[in-house]
């Protein structure tokens, strides 16, 4: 099995945001960059497969030169080897311009399966995946928590509200991972040294007949951080509980018109 | 021509809410334009229920009623749509952005050649330009956003945001068939979650529990309280993490991101990712007995004390208020 990841760089999930002096983007000083979240479960995935049935695992990102450091994150964990397509400040949020780079970088590689995360932990978008795969011509199933790989074909549990979906599909397919398909591995030391011999191969966005910014399909107008919350108010409940449980219910009724 | 076209989505043939929230504030943004709201729907036996939406807005309901529709197919339901866009050559396509419209609307934009906006919380128009307002970093920021190039702009709405409001009126009913569904991943069969459980991302209340709560078997208590506010149960990713409940529970940053119009979290502490993924809430109540938990900085209304205290009382008040 030839099998793809796509993965992100997104800050850390403990970060605080703040905006930067354009209004438009983040302020990145401090910023600690890591593997989107939901990519690792793709990532681990595609290892799985590769360790039961052979097979090589292809990392791709398409970032700044920063990026790199999610890529060597990828091999040490276990790929095999790595793409990296330079670029994409400009383009940041813009799902179909990003699809759209990944897919003239992937055609003509050859894969049975291409696993993405469900979203970016950032842009939040929850698009790439599903456009790669419109652009690239094969099927795909989003949000997958189970996966069985047979000959030629998948079976996926895919998480819809209240419920599941049972999907069987013919490869070659893409799927968006969703946390509850693995326990994503870390990388272990032997993996990290190993990581800094294996190939990544670095493309220009240019070579691949994409000019970054020149037709957006988004743009991003204003960042702003969300308005400050006012104090609430807090109601001592640990001498009487009961009295603060009825304040509460009382509260909720009159003044937040919430029940 | 122009207009908005909104994909209405069905589950066993029921019209479900979130359509008619997205379909609701079609109609209320194409108003001020003088444009026209139109609708497509895809399963089978949903001809029945297509008239019908002209009660929130619609004048032209597009239907593809077939057996391959009846459950979810991303290539199929692409290809309704691209033929009810050849059709209604609309300016913007609304969906609604629940699982399945999240999984359609970005496909279908693609075969279209358009850009998409996900998980929209407001909308408003700058000529024929939608500025949307989205969440960004799960909440931490928010931002303001527009499709570029050419149209129709793909915009997906959040559920429970946008307020349905049914207004009546006739529509025209066009039958889509002879389509070239094209479905390779196909959907074989939905499970259903036992015990038909509300879902934390369609939810109008939100009961969530978290470490303070000790142990799994006391999901129960939140369970109760959940019932008696007809709320839906979410959870911490400390929680969920230790294998208390599903993962489909989990409110946060890499959960799901939720704005109830009322949120009770009880024994959470409130970590930088679970705040991101819920205090957009509209009315937010903790109970927890730290007073210096940080959920507290962003509660309206919150109670210092043993929750094992509090929320049987708080039960039975809310029993009685029924009652």
């Amino acid at each position: 099995m030839k099998c793809i990841v796509c993965v992100t760089s997104v800050p850390d999930t403990a970060s605080v945001i703040k905006i930067s002096g354009d209004g438009t983007h983040i302020d990145e000083t401090g910023i600690k960059w890591i593997i989107s979240p939901y990519d690792e479960y793709a990532l681990e995935e595609a290892l799985k497969i590769t360790e039961a049935r052979g097979g090589e695992v292809t990392a791709v990102t398409y970032g700044p030169t920063r990026a790199e450091a999610t890529l060597r994150d990828c091999l040490a964990r276990g790929a095999h080897q790595a793409i990296h397509i330079l670029g994409g400040e400009a383009t940041l949020g813009d799902s179909l311009t990003i699809a759209k780079v990944l897919a003239a970088a992937l055609t003509g590689r050859g894969y049975d399966l291409i696993l993405c995360g469900y979203k970016g932990v950032g842009t939040d978008c929850s698009q790439v995946g599903q456009m790669l795969a419109e652009l690239l011509g094969i099927p795909h199933v989003s949000n997958v928590t189970k996966l069985t790989v047979g000959d030629g074909s998948i079976e996926a549990g895919r998480d819809v509200e209240g419920g599941q979906e049972q999907v069987h599909c013919p490869l070659p397919a893409l799927i968006t991972a969703q946390k509850g398909l693995n326990e994503p591995r870390y990388a272990a030391l032997k993996g990290i040294m190993a990581a800094k011999k294996k190939p990544v191969e670095k493309i220009e966005v240019a070579s691949l007949g994409i000019n970054e910014g020149a037709d957006p399909f988004f743009t991003i107008h204003k960042l702003e951080l969300p308005a400050a919350k006012t104090a609430g108010t807090i109601i001592h409940g640990e001498e009487d509980p009961q009295a603060a449980a009825a304040q509460l219910v009382k509260l909720l009724r009159d003044e937040a018109k919430a029940i | 021509m122009a207009g908005i076209l909104v994909f209405v989505e069905q589950r066993d043939g029921e019209i479900r809410r979130t359509s008619l929230q997205a379909l609701s504030e079609a109609r209320r943004q194409a108003a001020g334009r003088g444009w026209p709201v139109s609708a497509v729907l895809a399963g089978q036996g949903v001809t029945a229920k297509a008239a019908g939406l002209s009660a929130w807005g619609a004048t032209k309901v597009f239907v593809a009623d077939d057996p391959k529709l009846a459950l979810y197919a991303p290539e199929g339901y692409a290809a309704v749509l691209t033929k009810a866009v050849e059709l209604a050559a609309p300016s913007a396509i609304f969906f609604s952005c629940t699982a399945l419209g999240r999984d359609l609307a970005p496909r279908a934009a693609a075969r279209l050649g358009v850009g998409a906006l996900a998980d929209v919380i407001g909308l408003s128009l700058d000529g024929d330009r939608f500025m949307a307002r989205r969440p960004v970093y799960s909440g931490k920021a928010m931002a303001t956003v527009s499709c570029a190039g050419k149209t129709p702009q793909v915009i997906s709405l959040r559920p429970n945001v946008f307020a349905a409001e049914e207004v009546g009126g006739s529509a025209e009913v066009v039958a889509l068939s002879g389509l070239e569904l094209g479905i390779r991943a196909e959907v074989k069969e939905l499970t259903k979650a036992a015990g038909g459980e509300l879902d934390v991302a369609e939810a109008d209340v939100i009961v969530s529990g978290g470490r303070g709560i000790k142990g799994p078997e006391n999901f129960a208590l939140i369970r109760e309280l959940a019932a008696a506010l007809g709320a839906a149960v979410g959870a911490s990713r400390a929680v969920v993490d230790a294998g208390w409940i599903e993962h489909s529970h989990q409110v946060g940053q890499t959960g799901k991101v939720v704005s109830p119009s009322l949120y009770v979290a009880c024994g959470i502490s409130g970590a930088i990712q679970h705040l991101a993924g819920m205090s957009s809430s509209k009315v937010i109540v903790a109970v927890n007995k730290d007073p210096e938990a940080p959920i507290f900085k962003v509660a309206n209304y919150g109670i210092v004390g043993d929750l094992f205290q509090v929320v049987p009382p708080l039960i039975e008040e809310l029993k009685k208020l029924k009652a």
